[in-house]
């Protein structure tokens, strides 16, 4: 059932809530989080239907926050809140709660919010587009346990990585992570199958998809070797190579949904990849809701430091089809391990400070 | 296997727990469990990533199939059965390790053409000669199954590689036969080699009634006798015994299903907090509450068996389990099983426990409910408590998987009156619509050698000590008593828990 308010506030659409819940006869509720989705109006369909996906695997009460645009003074200072309740089968699993915000309350979204929290359960933030700089400052970002970014659907995935670097907090995370986690999977399980050390790693993918840098950061965060980020053109990943001293260990997924591993002395092996729906990220990011601490070190790394000179420049040189690194200007290292290490420990005091 | 993967992190909680190079090798494969359990489970599995690349999947069967018949029938099993969407690149991954070995039991020739197919696949598919045998075969040709894996070699296991033995219920029909089952598995397989499954071990909310007692601290302090009444353990079936006539008759509901999973389901709930969660831990507790079982004195007043007659279930006539086909007109089977047990330990020293399990009962219903002791004192008048009873918190294990608490409540109104309420914790409504088949949950735990939610030859052997006797006393001094089709059973069970003052829960 769908019901709609307009110029209302938050203690109105508690009472709709509960009005709704008798009339259709489910005074109960058992969800386990509040999903408050931040987006603008173009984005709102799609990723309220990606969380009612999702919310088949977490019943949830998902608070969609849609910021209008104000398109003359006048509007500016006036200020509104409409909502739109949906329960029951309108709402999925759990319960909807569209809310727009026209004018000065915009920028106070988080009071509209806090009221229609469920009592006592976490809390997760997504951003589908314009995720705030600093998740964790943000006035919304501060409410949650978990905040959802997506450098994806960023216009400057690299740049924007780098920031999310500077600002993390324990309990961010990005979409762009949980993206790669079935090629980690099968890059740790081909690992687990050679008794071998990984001498250098090339990750492949197409540009200005940040997935690709996180996998690269997180290869060279734990194999603690030089990784090499090359562009292609798609879909999405395409391959992840690694040099080992007994032999090259390939996963190749050019298709974007199967993938060959081969490994070397051991037949070749088909493996699916494929490249998943929204709503099944969302689902991931939901079934845990404790720091990260595997992305943020994969996140604190780096970019810059992928790519790093010796192997890349002359990998670059060398096939002259400019179809090589495609990382930001990195400040030119001389060697590619000590000053990395060095690099990194410059970096400490900062990440700390942020993380505070 | 590498055990320093420098990108396996146990801070890592995201990359799921995926099986090693290796292979499933399914005798039987032609059977109903196979088709509707099995393959959709191994699908499902690889569908969720958790399968190695390379895995593969070996059907042995009498029927004259190629690979591509294999591959065709598991394909359509999987698109029936299956609980995740049917994806073809996920289909294109398993279908590289498919293959199928035509041959009976004994034939010799089968089992080296077997052998040669394993050696092949972990040439063409890497699996590293792990292989896991999953015996989905009548009790009767299981010794020769065991033998014949013996006599090829493919129990073996050389060095870094493993084998397993998987194998279904019913483990013996009693002690003597359990024993010499055990010793014949044995003989060929070490006891870390083989897994019994009890797919009841592998539900969601079995697992959890370990999670309920031993992550909180609500519940543990008042599980024991001096605030527990009594226990009452339930599995219910709403269907006859169908085509099963032959396996079922001689047999009957307590062998069928005491024995094994409400045995289990009263172990994990009467056992003691293990020291850790692993196999040895789980196992030492489940023993040792086992152990402390002890049966009633008179086991003619505390124990009922019974048929079902003809009646009417859920709207359908049905007729009586003497009148099914291929059934003795004088078989003393039960269909119904109602027992009391006691558990000598200081916790449980006077509680009884009721297990009972039927077919063609009221509803199809398994649960545990720990119903308590009324008040010591009441400040209310009798007329106000006079409809309120005992506080019961309940496991519902299937279907609608939750629990359930339930306790007294004032009634709106002006007068002092108290009723029962109950509060629910449902699964599909607080956590997924889509748990994992308890089966998928299981054969991957085979493939990974974690052997938590597996009973082990003591505990088996143990069950069939708390059985036998009462089997035997059936057998010797009465005839099963009889109740219509579709009620809650017969009327000596429900005179049974009156004569302690108690009664059956309706589920």
């Amino acid at each position: 059932m769908k019901t709609d308010l307009t110029d209302t506030t938050a203690s109105k659409i508690n009472k709709a809530l509960v009005l709704g819940r008798r009339a259709i006869g489910t005074p109960a509720i058992g969800m386990v989080l509040t999903l408050v989705i931040v987006t603008d109006e173009e984005n709102a369909y799609d990723a309220l239907k990606a969380a009612s996906d999702a919310a088949h695997e977490h019943p949830s009460r998902t608070l969609v926050v849609i910021k209008r645009v104000s398109r003359s003074p006048r509007d500016r200072t006036k200020s509104r809140l409409d909502a739109e309740v949906r329960l029951g089968a309108d709402a999925g699993t759990g319960e909807t709660i569209v809310l727009r915000l026209y004018g000065d309350v915009v920028d106070h979204a988080q009071s509209v919010v806090l009221p229609l929290l469920l009592p006592d359960a976490p809390v997760v933030v997504w951003w589908p587009v314009n995720a705030p700089l600093d998740p964790a400052g943000d006035p919304l970002g501060a409410l949650a346990q978990r905040r959802v970014t997506d450098t994806y659907a960023c216009e400057e995935p690299i740049r924007e990585l780098a920031a999310r670097a500077e600002a993390y907090a324990p309990g961010d995370t990005d979409l762009s992570w949980t993206r790669i986690t079935p090629w980690r999977s099968m890059l740790a399980a081909a690992l687990d199958q050679v008794d071998c050390e990984v001498r250098s790693v090339e990750v492949e993918g197409e540009e200005y998809n940040p997935s690709c840098e996180l996998l690269a950061m997180w290869l060279a965060d734990r194999l603690d070797v030089p990784v090499q980020r090359t562009a292609s053109e798609g879909p999405g990943l395409t391959a992840v190579r690694m040099d080992t001293d007994c032999g090259p260990v390939v996963l190749d997924r050019a298709d974007g949904s199967l993938a060959t591993l081969s490994v070397k002395g051991q037949p070749s092996r088909a493996v699916a990849l494929k490249r998943r729906e929204t709503a099944e990220l969302i689902a991931e990011e939901l079934r845990r809701l404790d720091p990260d601490d595997t992305y943020a070190s994969a996140l604190r790394y780096g970019v810059n430091r992928l790519n790093a000179p010796g192997t890349s420049a002359k990998g670059n040189s060398g096939d002259g089809d400019g179809d090589g690194a495609v990382a930001v200007p990195a400040p030119v290292e001389a060697a590619a391990k000590a000053p990395a290490k060095e690099a990194a420990r410059e970096k400490a005091p900062v990440k700390k400070a942020a993380a505070k | 296997m590498s055990s320093s993967n420098p990108l396996r992190d146990p801070a890592d909680r995201r990359l799921p727990r995926i099986a090693g190079p290796s292979g499933l090798v399914i005798f039987g494969v032609t059977g109903d469990l196979s088709r509707k359990k099995l393959m959709p489970a191994v699908y499902d599995l690889a569908n969720r990533g958790l399968l190695p690349p390379g895995f593969s999947l070996v059907g042995f069967a009498r029927r004259d199939w190629e690979h591509e018949d294999f591959a065709q029938v598991v394909h359509d099993a999987v698109k029936e059965h299956s609980r995740t969407p049917f994806r073809e690149e996920v289909w294109q991954q398993l279908i590289q390790g498919m293959r199928f070995v035509q041959g009976t039991f004994d034939d010799d020739d089968a089992f080296e053409r077997l052998r040669a197919t394993i050696d092949d696949l972990d040439k063409a598919q890497g699996t590293g000669g792990n292989f896991a045998f999953y015996l989905s075969v009548p009790p009767k040709s299981f010794p020769v199954v065991i033998q014949q894996l013996k006599k090829h070699q493919l129990a073996d296991q050389s060095s870094g590689s493993w084998r397993r033995a998987v194998i279904e219920k019913p483990f013996g029909h009693d002690l003597k036969s359990a024993e010499e089952l055990n010793a014949i598995v044995h003989e060929v397989f070490a006891p870390d080699q083989v897994f019994r499954i009890d797919h009841y071990l592998g539900k969601e909310t079995v697992q959890n009634i370990l999670a309920l007692r031993f992550a909180n601290t609500m519940f543990e302090p008042i599980w024991n006798r001096s605030y527990v009444d009594h226990v009452q353990i339930t599995m219910a079936e709403d269907i006859g015994i169908g085509g099963r006539a032959g396996y079922y008759d001689g047999i009957g509901a307590a062998r069928d299903v005491i024995q094994n999973h409400l045995l289990q389901l009263l172990a994990l709930t009467a056992m003691e907090e293990p020291a850790s969660f692993d196999a040895d831990a789980l196992a030492a507790e489940k023993t040792k509450v086992l152990g402390a079982v002890r049966l009633p004195k008179d086991l003619g007043r505390d124990t009922v068996h019974a048929q079902y007659a003809a009646g009417w279930q859920g709207g359908a006539k049905v007729i009586g389990y003497l009148e099914e086909d291929g059934i003795d007109a004088k078989s003393k089977t039960d269909t119904y099983a109602a027992i009391k047990v006691g558990i000598d330990n200081r916790r449980w020293a006077g509680v009884p426990f009721y297990l009972r399990t039927g077919k063609r009962l009221g509803r199809r219903v398994t649960e545990i409910a720990v119903v308590f002791q009324r008040a010591p004192h009441s400040p209310f008048d009798t007329t106000a408590t006079e409809e309120l009873g005992s506080n019961a918190i309940v496991i519902r294990v299937q279907p609608d998987e939750g629990v359930t608490v339930r306790f007294g409540s004032k009634v709106p109104g002006t007068s002092m009156e108290i009723r029962d309420v109950s509060m629910d914790f449902a699964y599909g409504e607080s956590f997924t619509e889509s748990s994992p088949e308890a089966y998928e949950r299981l054969i991957l735990d085979v493939l990974l050698g974690d052997a938590n939610l597996f009973p082990r030859t003591e505990e088996v052997e143990l069950s069939w000590k708390i059985l036998d006797p009462i089997e035997e006393y059936w057998d010797k001094h009465c005839v099963p008593a009889r109740y219509p089709a579709g009620t809650w059973g017969p009327v000596e069970a429900d005179e049974m828990l009156e004569r302690d003052g108690r009664s059956w829960r309706r589920p």
